[in-house]
């Protein structure tokens, strides 16, 4: 008995050193905040004040009231309250065939009554679905009708390249091994515009038949935009030419179409078509003639 | 005090005279069992996300209208951004308290999740899933996915490199779906991306909409608890028909609240010691940029891993195309998804056992074939959780990205039914030792505050003076304790 109470004694008195531990850690905190306030020494304070509290709290719980095991009889649910009807019966009920109920209508209860008028019921029931499609409709004004434009660029015939800093780019000035991201001139930053230009040595490029003139002197320019997820494909490794979409890790072979040869996208970058124009700029022949970034259904 | 208390106490009954139903409530027996917290850190760190959540609306701006920098952080001085993380810095740099708060907000999210996913697989290993709580098991399930949706909604706001590049990718999987895919997008986001109007949805989805659809599905979830009682292990005096632990009032709830407070703390530690999602490391988001290791907050990395892992097998047929992303991005998370919330179904189909009510638990090692698949279907998505990290480990390890993503797949492959085989033999072998569970002695503490030991049926006095034979309280049959 004795060692029991002093027991509880020691809890006791531990439950109100933390109790001040938190009070004082709780001023600390306030006294942090009123001279400028500093993250850590916040965390800090604020982690030590709740605590100790909770700590206080969960010993005051756990050593110092009376600890069960207490038993508690289960019921069923639907035969928990013998005086309450399950409500499933209630909702059968009021569904039921009205023949089966007493005539006159006066004395049948609420739900009853609704179900005696069947053909009002499926009324009802129409006209709450029609309600509810009609509801439907506002959801359309939350975009436009995506139509052609995810087949579409900003890519225009002799729409000049410039880079995201809105300089010209002109044929020739980037070096063999380099690469530079472009824009069509007054679009800069468009998502589904950005362009990698790439120099390569003419006689590595594996030209697709029908894109013999697509790349001037071995400046050839694809989709930055990665056909998997759509991610800025950001990396171009020169010794091997190959670009890598840090997403994923698609490998895209720079030499050969930019066509994907490892990780989980399967179409190749789509090609721009640039040629050199009269004050030796680099301009794009048009847009790209093909959807640029991730597939979607109406993708041919 | 305690005066003070007691006359409003009084003063409530004397006008609700709610005494009845209260007096059943503080009386009400939860099980104890350290398992059964884990839904307890979950409900408390979503309050915690409230209260520091509602503290940060008040400083940040959810607008993509461009702004020059000019704040205390001077690395991005001078920097063109968007209003959301230009408010974002603000309120980490400028706004006293504002860093404390963020990273906790974000550190109760991550912990928010993890509660609930560490709370779901205790409910299916001891299979508290089964009849009648299939319903409160879907509600659980919702809640996930909802918790889910709002942690990723929520890490995108600020608008950062590494948010808009996990934005850029969801648009993609949205637009991966068959027949409707472009629309789904375009109405979500309002337009292509990057449209203007997608942080102010968010923020909406974020603050309103997802929280009030959590709110409301935790109290349904909680209410379930409430009406069906808690189920418990098995053990001395425990049957089908009874609960045995401690009562609501005061021992539980003073308990409870303890917690809440220690969850609260350890949030605070880090919240003010660990750097979490430092956006200003990331810089604002431009369409054409991305940083090379690109993480997503952990629980959306078996989707990121999944979208790595999978082969680019995209079907262009008849005109049309499903994407590669749409068998990790879409497909996926559906059957994922479908087989956790149809679980109890398909169990209690197999199993031919849900004519009677469960509420006795089962230790894992009882269920080997439940324990089994879902140890193996854990190792799935961890490998898939691992794989999203692919480029960090290749560095880390000094391997080359191709080896490992084949590694990674032949993993995901072979691991889980291996796990699942040698889990399933464990138990069986666990299954089969004598149990040394049901004569380990009891403790029990009588009313005057002595300690009793006994070997399962034999133990000294209850709390209320009512002698049982096994030395527990029965709530209900005794006289009642004292509620006032
Ligand atoms: S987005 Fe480029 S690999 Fe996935």
């Amino acid at each position: 008995m004795s060692d029991t109470s002093r027991d509880e004694r020691r809890t006791e008195r531990a439950i109100a050193v933390a109790l001040v531990l938190s009070a004082i850690t709780a001023l600390g905190l306030a006294v942090t905040y009123a001279t400028g306030g500093q993250v850590q020494l916040e965390g800090f304070l604020l982690g030590l004040s709740l605590g100790t509290m909770g700590w206080a709290l969960c010993a005051w719980g756990k050593h110092l009231l009376p600890p069960g095991p207490f038993v508690q009889q289960r019921q069923h649910p639907a035969e928990a309250d013998p005086e309450q009807e399950p409500v499933s019966r209630l909702v059968d009920e009021a569904t039921g065939e009205a023949s089966t109920l007493p005539g006159g209508g006066t004395d049948t209860e609420g739900l009853d009554a609704v179900g005696r008028r069947p053909f009002l019921v499926k009324l009802l029931v129409g006209a709450a679905g029609a309600l509810g499609v009609a509801a439907l409709f506002p959801i359309r004004s939350l975009g436009p009708d995506p139509g052609r434009t995810l087949f579409r660029t900003s890519w225009r015939k002799g729409a000049r390249l410039v880079t995201e800093e809105g300089r010209l780019v002109r044929a020739g000035e980037l070096e063999v091994g380099s690469v530079l991201t472009v824009f069509p001139e007054g679009h800069i930053g468009e998502a589904d515009a950005q362009t990698l230009l790439i120099r390569a040595t003419e006689d590595d490029l594996r030209t697709r038949p029908g894109r013999e003139d697509w790349a001037p002197r071995g400046q050839v320019a694809y989709s930055k935009v990665c056909t998997h997820a759509g991610c800025p494909v950001g990396l171009y490794q020169v010794e091997s030419r190959r670009l890598l979409c840090p997403c994923h890790q698609s490998l895209f072979d720079v030499i050969d179409g930019a066509r994907p040869v490892f990780g989980p996208a399967s179409r190749s970058l789509p090609q721009l078509a640039l040629d050199v124009d009269d004050d030796g700029y680099l301009i794009a022949r048009g847009d790209y003639d093909e959807a640029i970034g991730p597939g979607f259904w109406e993708r041919p | 005090m305690t005066r003070t208390i007691k006359r409003a106490n009084r003063w409530f009954d004397d006008r609700l005279g709610a005494s009845g139903f209260v007096r059943t409530a503080l009386n009400k027996v939860f099980p104890d069992h350290w398992s059964f917290m884990l839904g307890e850190i979950a409900l408390y760190s979503f309050l915690l996300l409230v209260l520091t959540g509602i503290y940060l609306t008040f400083f940040f701006q959810p607008s993509l209208k461009e702004v020059v920098y000019d704040g205390a952080y001077a690395p991005l001085k001078g920097v063109e951004m968007s209003q959301a993380y230009e408010s974002t810095l603000r309120l980490s740099y400028e706004v006293r308290a504002g860093m404390v708060m963020r990273q906790m907000h974000h550190w109760a999210a991550i912990i928010f999740l993890a509660a609930i996913v560490v709370h779901v697989g205790r409910v299916f290993f001891t299979g508290a899933f089964r009849r009648p709580r299939e319903l409160n098991w879907i509600v659980g399930c919702s809640l996930l996915v909802l918790a889910m949706a709002n942690g990723f909604a929520g890490y995108s706001l600020p608008d950062d490199q590494l948010s808009g590049t996990g934005l850029r990718i969801a648009y993609s999987i949205a637009l991966s779906i068959p027949l409707g895919g472009t629309w789904v997008a375009y109405l979500l986001f309002g337009g292509e991306f990057p449209a203007e109007s997608i942080i102010s949805r968010l923020f909406v989805i974020h603050v309103l909409l997802l929280p009030l659809a959590i709110l409301g599905l935790l109290g349904v979830h909680m209410a379930i608890v409430w009406r069906q009682k808690h189920t418990q292990f098995r053990g001395p005096g425990k049957t089908e028909d009874n609960v045995v632990g401690s009562r609501l009032w005061p021992s539980y709830a003073l308990k409870s609240v303890g917690f809440f407070f220690l969850v609260s703390a350890v949030t605070a530690l880090l919240g003010g010691l660990a750097q979490v999602n430092p956006i200003w490391l990331y810089g604002p988001f431009r369409a054409a940029d991305v940083s090379a290791a690109s993480q997503p907050d952990w629980y959306v990395g078996w989707l990121d891993g999944a979208l790595r892992l999978f082969p680019g097998w995209e079907i262009r047929a008849f005109g049309h195309t499903i994407p590669a992303v749409f068998f990790p991005g879409v497909l996926l998370p559906t059957v994922s998804f479908g087989l956790l919330f149809g679980w109890p179904f398909i169990e209690a189909r197999f199993t031919k056992e849900d004519v009677r009510d469960h509420h006795l638990l089962d230790r894992p090692r009882e269920r080997p074939l439940r324990t089994g698949i879902g140890t193996g279907v854990i190792t799935f998505y961890v490998v898939l959780f691992f794989a999203a990290a692919t480029d960090v480990l290749a560095t880390v390890f000094d391997v080359s990205v191709t080896g490992l993503l084949v590694a990674f797949r032949v993993a995901l492959l072979c691991l889980p039914p291996v796990v699942a085989f040698v889990t399933y033999r464990l138990c069986k072998e666990a299954a089969a030792l004598p149990d040394e569970e049901d004569a380990a002695p009891v403790v029990v503490r009588t009313a005057s505050g002595a300690y009793v030991t006994g070997h399962g049926h034999q133990a000294g006095n209850g709390g209320d003076g009512t002698p049982r034979a096994d030395g527990l309280d029965e709530i209900g049959s005794g006289p009642r304790p004292d509620a006032h």
